[in-house]
């Protein structure tokens, strides 16, 4: 029984990200973590893109106007890089995200000094580069909603999102 | 000018007696407070029947943008001592000056045999007992009733002020829908006063900061639709677009034209560096601008496109330069505290407008080009992008409102500072840019 749960978790995060056109947008990660039948608890594939997102952790974040790794950060994508690693995946895209406090084109090349910082990172722990892709939304795709720092801490982030099929 | 319109000077034949007069209105624009101009525009006269409609509407439409400018006051049509019921009839200057009325406005308006809205009007100097500029007249198909308004409109602000006008422009900009965390962007155009709204594109791809082009037959602008940012070039006659910069791995963003509409200036991130790059339409060739670390991104060409200005954080926050336009040593302008972004060079070419973030507020705000005479004209939660009206008169920009409702609206305001204004627009709007005079 339990393998048969977990086949159709897979089937759904496959089917999830290839009717995105290759990306997963917003709507299918919300799909995907809110069914609580599925999106929870041991009975997730680890080689999983769903795995990638709740397990691991998909974002990482900055202080207002930095692009440089906090501890915790670097920490979170040793454990990226590892799973990467093991789970080659034809198309990974790192996504840079800043608040609502700055200019649109400024936030824009902020989000992508974040997302290459993540990469860069990614890189030297042996993820193959050709495989990483980056580009910023600036302050145009906030998490949170609010105009509080609490907000503004989760939407200064980089996001690595994980699609396609596994390769090899 | 358009086919559908004609302009016609007319000289209508007053006979002025030569004689010395007091000195001619002439309202002069300084940064200093203004006292508006009180006018007068007596409902135009309808010439037939089929023209009572049109003339009232057309008046109300002139008397709303001179008033909209700040620049004029209309005096209430309560106050009249005299009527005007006959556009050849000469006019009574002692029952307009007994009411303070400095600028008189006339006007006809006759539905012609073939359908064409015919409209004339004339101004008048009151105090100097004499007319202001000659009687002009406009002929247009009916639906264009809003466009010749807005030139009547411009005509007097022209001959009052010795500046040119505003009014018959148009403001392409982003209209926004949705909640905060997944907003549509809808590429939109419509008239400066809000009117005539048009979506260009349907809002699937996300779209950011359309600039018109110096003949506004064109829009530059950055849209998400491959996924990454890229510049689109759209041609407004016929809907088609073209794709500017398609390089793997890199985003192309922040474009704008060069005066003479021949080339582009840009920003490109390539491996997370922003960098800023000029692109000659005609050949297709681009150059790179700037070669620095830091983020050198919203550049804007000098009227007389010799120089750009832009914005960098290469000294550690954000700040205002201006260099040659191939590139070469580009000299700080910005030195107050905050930091400084997205600068737009005036028409006129003696001001930049700029959005400052100081102490969490944001500000629009003007300097001289060599970074004197700075002046914060708003502040607010979230005020950025400036445009300037064709005439360097006029910033428009975009404004949000903080927290989870938050939405983003146009608002105007004089560059003395005064007469701040929202500008009604169907959604929420973002990232204006105003076209030129009569486009």
């Amino acid at each position: 029984m339990k393998i048969i749960v977990s086949a159709l978790v897979v089937g759904l995060v496959l089917s999830g990200c290839t009717g995105g056109g290759g990306l997963l947008d917003k709507e299918d990660r919300v799909g995907l973590s809110g069914d609580g039948s599925f999106g929870q608890g041991g009975n997730m594939e680890p080689g999983s893109i769903g795995y990638f997102q709740s397990s691991i952790g998909d974002s990482v974040f900055f202080p207002v106007d930095q692009s440089s790794l906090t501890q915790q950060a670097q920490a979170m994508l040793d454990v990226q890089a590892e799973w990467l690693i093991e789970n080659a995946r034809s198309e990974v895209l790192i996504e840079g995200h800043a608040d609502e406090q700055g200019t649109r084109a400024y936030n824009l090349a902020l989000g992508a000094r974040r997302a290459s910082a993540v990469r860069n990172y990614l890189v030297s722990r042996s993820v193959p580069a050709d495989q990483l892709q980056i580009v910023s939304f600036g302050k145009e795709r906030p998490l949170e909603v609010c105009s509080q720092e609490s907000c503004y801490s989760q939407n200064r982030r980089a996001v690595t999102r994980v699609s396609g099929a596994l390769a090899g | 000018m358009q086919k559908w319109m004609v302009l016609i000077l007319v000289v209508f034949g007053l006979v002025l007696p030569l004689k010395a007069r007091a000195a001619p209105l002439k309202l002069t624009l300084t940064e200093g407070v203004i006292q508006p101009i009180p006018y007068a525009a007596p409902v135009f006269v309808a010439e037939n029947s089929a023209a009572e409609d049109w003339s009232a509407k057309i008046t109300a439409l002139v008397i709303r943008d001179l008033n909209s400018s700040g620049l004029f006051r209309e005096v209430s049509k309560s106050k009249y001592i005299s009527q005007i019921t006959s556009f050849a009839s000469p006019v009574q200057y002692s029952d307009w000056k007994a009411i303070n009325v400095q600028a008189l406005v006339t006007g006809a308006v006759t539905i012609s045999s073939n359908d064409q809205l015919v409209v004339k009007f004339r101004s008048y100097d009151v105090f100097a007992g004499q007319e202001l500029g000659d009687g002009l007249q406009f002929v247009g198909t009916k639906d264009r009733w809003r466009r010749i308004a807005h030139k009547v409109a411009d005509s007097l602000y022209s001959r009052i002020t010795g500046e040119s006008g505003y009014f018959d422009s148009r403001i392409v900009y982003v209209a926004e829908k949705g909640p905060k965390n997944a907003r549509q962007k809808a590429l939109s155009i419509m008239d400066a006063d809000g009117e005539n709204y048009r979506p260009l594109t349907d809002g699937k791809s996300l779209v950011l900061a359309p600039r018109f082009s110096p003949n506004g037959k064109q829009i530059l602008y950055t849209s998400y639709e491959t996924g990454f940012p890229r510049i689109y070039l759209l041609s407004l006659a016929n809907n088609r677009r073209q794709v500017l910069e398609n390089q793997r791995g890199t985003m192309s963003f922040a474009p704008r034209f060069s005066p003479d509409g021949g080339a582009v200036v840009y920003s490109v991130t390539k491996g997370g560096n922003t960098d800023i790059y000029r692109l000659v339409l005609g050949s297709g060739q681009s150059q790179r601008l700037t070669t620095a670390p830091s983020i050198e991104t919203a550049p804007s060409f000098s009227p007389d496109g010799r120089q750009i200005v832009f914005e960098s954080d290469r000294s550690g926050t954000q700040q205002l330069y201006i260099m040659p336009v191939s590139g070469g040593d580009p000299r700080r302008i910005s030195f107050g505290k905050g930091r400084y972004g997205t600068p737009v060079w005036s028409p006129r070419g003696d001001m930049i407008a700029f959005t400052k973030q100081s102490k969490g507020r944001f500000h629009i705000g003007v300097m001289r080009f060599d970074g004197s005479e700075e002046r914060l004209l708003t502040a607010s939660f979230l005020d950025e992008g400036p445009t300037w009206s064709p005439n360097g008169r006029v910033i428009m920009f975009t404004r949000e409102t903080r927290g989870a409702q938050g939405s983003s609206g146009l608002y105007s305001i004089d560059v003395s500072g005064r007469n701040l204004k929202p500008l009604r627009t169907p959604h929420g709007a973002s990232d204006p840019s105003w076209s030129p005079l009569g486009k």
